[in-house]
């Protein structure tokens, strides 16, 4: 490897969050953005492809960032040591919310209770306050409802780079359409 | 999954079986294997009811919803209908409408589930500790603050309530021995001639004490004519005899 990729791969261990190609090309003016593009290349190529490794440089979800992770198959054991700890799982009543705010933001607590069928305003709660949902806006109705949408954190936590990575819902086994407006139904 | 279960003290918790009345109608549907579409609302009905009086479910308001719901759908469907009626709509559609709409949710569910799974298996560099369900609020506060905060608390805290514990300064003796005094010279005489015009609480008191004790013994008679009026000291002529 060159020495830029090698300062590259320093500083990717180095930072304990994502760093994006700006970021990367700060480190040797020289450079140049076209210089640290070829270096980050390089490094790619070096990790790519390697079994050997117990991490791999992936490509960050949000702000086009390079991180290293660990490969998943020692996730087990590392949390069995308690060396880190995988974040807490959802609830499937807080996945269900999450689901119904991903596809149909902004969208209120009303509808999310309604296609639920249970009151929602605990779980949301919990959602704002791990950052994966936020209010988006406010609705025209009566007492002009909050509206929530996802957070760059709900991407993060699902390893997904936007939400245009999340299914297609006629993609679903069950096809079905966001409710049309009224004019639509059959 | 989580549904409001009730407790024999009538407490709902949050049992981690159903996420909501469709999850569980979904459930049963399933087991059945019957057709949403086409549902055979008496039976799920009946499911229904049973499946949360066994979870002890039956009080809990949304699933008590749902089981009212279905009941009048089952009793829509027992109505007679005209042939040929094109007005008459199936009054099943809603529910399988949401139905669908929610069995859509729960396969979105699985996705997001298995994708957040995926990624959390993969630790990055800058590990941090999960924070825990409801983080402590940051303490962001200088010395001044500190110092200035606990001047406020302080000065909060009530002055101490002390009692001053004096030595009795009242001379009751002396009092009586000078009341002694004019009953022997005056056969009758007014409050004022005992204590003086200036006379302050304590010689009052004095004077009070020892005119009272003088009356107990018998060696005179107070008198006052009307409320608020002077009072008058008289001699008590037999004992003053005596």
């Amino acid at each position: 490897m060159s020495p830029l990729a090698q300062l590259l791969e320093a500083a990717l261990f180095a930072a304990s969050r994502p760093l994006s190609l700006d970021e990367l090309a700060t480190l040797d003016p020289e450079a140049g953005e076209a210089g640290t593009r070829a270096a980050l290349a390089e490094l790619r190529a070096a990790w790519a492809g390697k079994g050997d490794h117990g991490v791999e440089l992936a490509e960050a979800e949000i702000g086009d960032g390079w991180q290293f992770l660990t490969r998943p198959e020692y996730a087990e054991t590392i949390e069995r040591a308690q060396f880190a700890l995988r974040p807490r799982r959802l609830s499937p009543a807080a996945l269900e919310t999450l689901a119904i705010i991903a596809y149909r933001q902004p969208v209120g607590r009303v509808e999310v209770d309604e296609i639920r069928g249970v009151d929602s305003e605990a779980v949301i709660e919990k959602l704002l306050e791990r950052g994966l949902v936020e209010v988006a806006s406010r609705g025209e109705g009566l007492g002009r409802p909050l509206l929530y949408g996802t957070t760059p954190q709900f991407l993060e936590i699902l390893g997904l780079k936007g939400l245009e990575e999340l299914p297609r819902l006629d993609e679903l086994s069950v096809a079905l359409h966001p409710p049309a407006p009224a004019e639509d139904q059959e | 999954m989580s549904a409001p279960v009730q407790d024999h003290g009538g407490f709902v918790v949050e049992l981690e079986q159903f996420s909501g009345p469709l999850d569980l109608l979904l459930h049963l549907i399933r087991e059945d294997e019957v057709d949403i579409t086409d549902l055979p609302i008496a039976r799920i009905a009946d499911q229904f009811l049973a499946a949360i009086a066994d979870l002890g479910l039956n009080q809990a308001a949304d699933y008590l919803e749902m089981a009212a719901r279905l009941l009048r759908i089952k009793a829509q469907l027992l109505l007679p209908r005209h042939l040929g009626d094109d007005e008459w709509e199936d009054p099943r559609s809603e529910l399988v409408r949401r139905l669908l709409e929610y069995q859509q949710i729960r396969e979105l569910v699985d996705w997001l589930h298995h994708a957040a799974g995926q990624r959390a298996d993969r630790f990055g560099r800058g590990f941090e500790q999960p924070a825990p369900d409801l983080p402590p609020p940051p303490l962001e506060i200088g010395l001044n603050d500190l110092l200035a905060a606990a001047e406020r608390v302080i000065a909060l805290i009530p002055e101490p309530v002390l009692h001053r514990v004096v030595p009795r300064p009242l001379d009751v003796e002396g009092a009586t021995a000078r009341i002694t005094a004019l009953l022997a010279e005056r056969q009758e005489f007014g409050w004022v001639d005992v204590v003086g015009a200036g006379a302050g609480v304590v010689d009052v008191l004095s004077a009070f004490i020892a005119l009272l004790e003088l009356a107990k013994r018998g060696s005179c008679r107070l008198h006052q004519p009307e409320p608020f009026a002077p009072m008058m000291i008289r001699r008590e002529p037999a004992r003053a005899a005596a």
